[in-house]
Parts: C-alpha cells; structure tokens; sequence
C-alpha cells in the first residue's frame, strides 16, 4: 500500500478527505440517538419537554432512573431476564453441543439420518401458529419455560458448532477412548475444554438474544410477574403506559414520563453495551465462521 | 475367523449400535426438541385444512373433520388478501433498494480509508446498533417522531408544522426502512469487508502503477472482486422476499397505518393470536410459507448456476 500512497495525486486527497468526512457523519448519526437518549434520561424532565435538551444534559438529576428502579414490575422484570438469559443460555449451550458432539464423530450411527433431519427444519418451519398450539397443548403457557424450551437450539449455531467439534483431531478422541473412557466422559473433558472459543461465541449469541427476545413472552406469557424486561418496557415506551407504573412523581407527571422513559431505555441496555467489546470480537468471529461454511 | 464375519472395517449393526450408545444419550435431549418444536407444528399446520372452533390441544384439533381447502378460498377471495400481498411485498421490495446498497457502500467506503484506528473506530460503532433489542429501537423510534419529540422540536425550529409521524400511513415504510438501515448497515458491511481482504493487493499496486487513480482502482479492481459476493447475497435476498421483520412491525404500527403497515405475518399473529381463530391463521401462514418456500428454492438454483459461472 505504501507504492499506492507515494503515487496519491490532488484528486486522490479529495477522495480520501471526503470519504472519511461522510464516515464520521455516518458515526454521528449513528452514534447521536443513543446519546440524546442517555443525556434527556439524566436531565429535569421540564428541560426535555421545553426542547432544551440537545447536546449536553440540562439540570442533571437521577430522578427518573429512582422512578424506573421504584416502578413496579420492573425490578422484578429485570430480574425475570436474568433469569432468562441465565438458564435459557445454559439450555441453549448445552443442548446444541449434546447435538453437535454427536453429530460432528464419524462412527456415530445414523449421523447421515439425523443430520438430514435436523437441516430438514431450516427449509420447513409449523409457523407462528401450530408451534404455538404445540406449546400450549405441552402446557407450557404462561411457564416460564415456555421463553427456554422452544427456543432450545438454533440449527444455524448448531451445525457452526458441529464444524468446529469436527476439527478436533481424532487421534485425541481414539487415544482416551483406547484408556477405557467413554464418549460422555470424552466428551467432557476432552472435547469441550478444548472448545472453550466456539462455546464462548455461542454463549454470546444466545445470550445476547435471550435479553434482546419480546416475542415468545408476548405470546406465551400472560402473567406479568412473569414478564421480561422487553415486555415491560413495551408497554413503558411504546405504549406509553407509564401511568400504570403507578409512581408518584413530585412533579407533573406527564413531563416527569419522558425522562422516566429514556431512563428505562438506559437501564435495559446498558448491560449490553457493557458487553459490546467482547460482542463485536466474537460476533464478527462468527459471521466468520458462518460464511465459511454457506 | 469364520467366513460369515463382517470384514474388520465394517464392523455389525450391533457393535455400530453399541460404540454409539453414549453418543445416543447424549443426543436424546436435541433429539425429543427437534420433534417437539419442530416436526410437531411442521404436522400441526395440518390444522389449516381442519374445521377448528376452539382450542382443544393439538391431537384433538388434528382429528376434527376436514374442510379441505376452505379457508384457502376465503383467503384469495377476501380483497384484503391483495392489500396484505402489497404491503409485504413492497416494504420487501423497497427494503432491499436502500437497504441492500448501503452496507455494500459502506464497505467500500471502508476500504478505501487509509488509517486503521480510524478504520476501526467507525466500524466498532456503526457494528453497535446491531446489538440493540427491537423494542429499544422501536421505542426510541416511537418517542424521536412524536409530536413532542427530538424529530418535531427540531422540524418546528425550521419552521416546519409538527406531523404526528406514526399515524400516518405514507410514513410508515419510510421510518421502518431508515430504522432497519441504520440499526444493520453497519453489521451487513462485515461480509464484504471480508471479500474485499481477499483481494490481492499487488493487482492495487500493479493499477496504481498503471496510473489508474483512486475512482478508476474502485471501479476495475474493487468491484469486480466483490461482485460475486454481491451476487449470491442478492439472490438470497431475493428469496426471502416473504420474509418480512413482523416482530418490528408489530411494535410499529397502529389501526391508523395499517392501510401500509400490515403485512401477512402481522395478519396471521392477530388473527391467530388475539382472535384466536387459528385454522384460519394456519391457513394463511401454509399459504405463505409455500409461495416464500418456491422463492428461496428457486434462489438457491440461480445461486448455484451464477455460483458456478461467477468462478472464473
């Protein structure tokens, strides 16, 4: 690249300057909502409604983030997703390696069968409605198993696991399994140490879903104290039921409710971007991986 | 060693059987999944052929009396069906217009910078939306365009009237399609960042050499050495062409817009759903699935034939 720099001519400059221009104003626009959102969650809720709030926070305060804690449904949501990602994300790991492992090891009988069952459901999906009917008929409505279950494997993070499960070396496989241990016990402590990065990334992928996911909630759960946090701040945000929160603001309410909204944004999404760095090295891995294979 | 043995590298069913047994138990729990959640509704849109007036568990509802393609009918005879067809078809379409170009611009832009923290910089935050939760952005997005929100505040400085932007019907496609570009641009940039790595850089210096300038190694060298990529994502797309992001348009819309808003998907969750009239919906969705299932079979055709030729 150094040859191309040295033959740089004015044009080329021009090109470069006004390139990097329009990238910086696509990170401003990019980057700009998420800010307006942090700073109006940390300012007086008059200020926001007055148009005053559009560079900097006005009248810091964290007022509407004590509402949001105090708010009732949401602590116990938050908690509720937790939960959710916790054992959703460990159901998720474990079962697409139960299926992957075997899968990916040549003298697994019926391995050419089960693989074309398995991919069989990529092309052919029951839809909204029968996998709906299917998980009430189990009696899993309103359970809170009913957010982990159906959702237990993506085939897709399946078969990337299968490939990498497949480039373990047999030899390492043959040599434990000649010392008298067993599959599960290889399994164990031989194949999934040594796959700790894919187990990584898929514990990411899950997880990051499982906290993102409102759909199967808003179908499966009627119960609110069953809600996840998605669910909660629906109806908070969205809907603008922040009447319902029942809270009592010093202030005039409604002008209290935008800042109270913004704060409730913050507080769902900040564990995510706390994660972000490690998201970004190992999502990108796995687009990787992904396009590999396809 | 009697003749009748099996030769040494083909051992019996029943050793084959037995050096698998642990393998079987560990593959009985994806194993009862796949057939609960997904052969089970695969069998279940059976339903759509059944006459179905409440919830009774899905084998009762599997041996009720058939109604053969009833309610197909009712849906090709309904005039909302074109309306439902349109708006699937032109949010799809006009998705992918904008939506299609962007990353791929995006990458381009990306490599033609010099300095890589700067390179990294804007990718790390552009990658960022991706991770967002759908109901974050389509809160944002429902409190940015109020009449009271940042959007308004900022169209009324200019002297402009305050347009309660959700309510409106033409507005509809325009705010869904700008919110996916920004949120996915970014992240849909990678893969063709990842084709452009594959391109050798001696062909860049051999061009630069040639004296071709910075637009002229863009259009004969970059681009053609993406293009292939561009191609197969194309027609993948292309057969997704029923696959709308209901889920977002769900959060989005309201009885105001659906004039624009409501697709087949957001059709078969209300009906099915909220008025639980589940046959019907099954109906639909069967519908659907086969016209979008034809799609991706004929995408994945052209693909393999474009694949094959594009490998010169």
């Amino acid at each position: 690249m150094v040859g191309i720099a040295r033959a740089a001519t004015h044009g080329d400059r021009v090109f470069g300057l006004v390139n990097g221009l329009l990238l910086v104003a696509l990170a401003f626009i990019t980057l700009y909502p998420l800010y307006y959102v942090a700073i109006v969650s940390i300012s007086h809720g008059y200020a926001v409604v007055r148009g005053e709030v559009g560079w900097w926070p006005v009248q810091v305060n964290l007022e509407s983030y004590r509402a949001v804690l105090e708010a009732p449904y949401v602590l116990i949501s938050y908690r509720n997703t937790i939960w959710y990602t916790v054992v959703g994300t460990i159901v998720n790991v474990a079962l697409s390696a139960f299926c992957a492992y075997p899968l990916a090891m040549k003298f697994f009988y019926g391995r050419r069968f089960f693989t074309a069952f398995i991919v069989a459901t990529m092309f052919f999906k029951g839809g909204l409605i029968p996998t709906y009917l299917v998980v009430r008929s189990l009696g899993l409505l309103d359970s809170m198993w009913s957010l982990v279950l159906p959702t237990a494997i993506v085939t897709y993070y399946m078969i990337i696991m299968r490939t990498f499960f497949q480039n373990i070396p047999e030899e390492l496989h043959d040599s434990a399994y000649l010392d008298g241990a067993n599959d599960i016990q290889i399994f164990f402590r031989i194949a999934l140490p040594i796959s700790t990065p894919i187990i990584a990334t898929m514990t990411l992928f899950y997880a990051v879903q499982h906290w993102n996911s409102f759909f199967p909630a808003l179908i499966y759960l009627s119960d609110r104290a069953k809600y996840p946090i998605q669910l909660v701040l629906r109806s908070m945000v969205i809907e603008g039921d922040v009447a319902n929160m029942q809270v009592e603001f010093q202030d005039d309410e409604r002008i209290v409710d935008t800042t109270v909204k913004y704060a409730i944004i913050m507080v769902s999404t900040v564990p995510i971007l706390l994660l972000y760095p490690f998201l970004q090295r190992y999502f990108v891995k796995g687009i990787m991986i992904g396009s590999l294979k396809g | 060693m009697a003749p009748a043995d099996p030769p040494l590298d083909r051992p019996s069913l029943r050793r084959r059987l037995e050096r698998s047994k642990y393998l079987y138990l560990l593959f009985t729990g994806p194993f009862l999944f796949y057939v609960l959640f997904e052969y089970a509704p695969m069998f279940g849109v059976l339903i759509a052929f059944k006459e179905i007036k409440v919830f009774r568990g899905l084998i009762p509802m599997l041996t009720a009396p058939n109604v053969g393609f009833k309610y197909f009918e009712q849906y090709l005879a309904d005039p909302y069906f074109w309306q439902l067809v349109r708006n699937t078809v032109l949010i799809r379409v006009l998705g992918l217009a904008i939506g299609f170009p962007a990353p791929i611009i995006l990458a381009l832009m990306l490599n033609e910078v010099r300095s890589d923290p700067f390179k990294r910089t804007i990718q790390s935050i552009t990658y960022m939306p991706h991770f967002i939760s759908l109901v974050v952005i389509c809160g944002m997005i429902v409190n940015f365009v109020a009449t009271d929100g940042v959007v308004n505040n900022f169209l009324a400085f200019l002297g402009f009237e305050r347009t309660p932007f959700l309510v409106k019907p033409e507005w509809f496609r325009p705010i869904y399609i700008a919110s996916d570009v920004w949120q996915d641009v970014g992240w849909g940039s990678i893969i063709y960042l990842a084709a452009l790595t594959n391109i050798d850089p001696q062909i860049y210096e051999a061009a630069a050499i040639d004296g071709a300038g910075r637009w002229r190694r863009l259009r004969h060298v970059t681009w053609p050495g993406i293009l292939p990529t561009v191609v197969i994502l194309f027609i993948l797309a292309l057969g997704r062409i029923m696959e709308v992001g209901y889920q977002k348009i769900i959060l989005l819309y309201t009885g105001a817009t659906y004039e624009t808003a409501d697709v087949i998907n957001t059709f078969v969750y209300r009906r099915g759903l909220i008025e639980s009239d589940f046959a019907y919906a099954t109906a639909v969705g069967l519908f659907t699935s086969v016209i979008g299932f034809a799609f991706v079979i004929a995408a994945n055709r052209i693909s393999r034939a474009v694949g094959e030729t594009s490998l010169w």
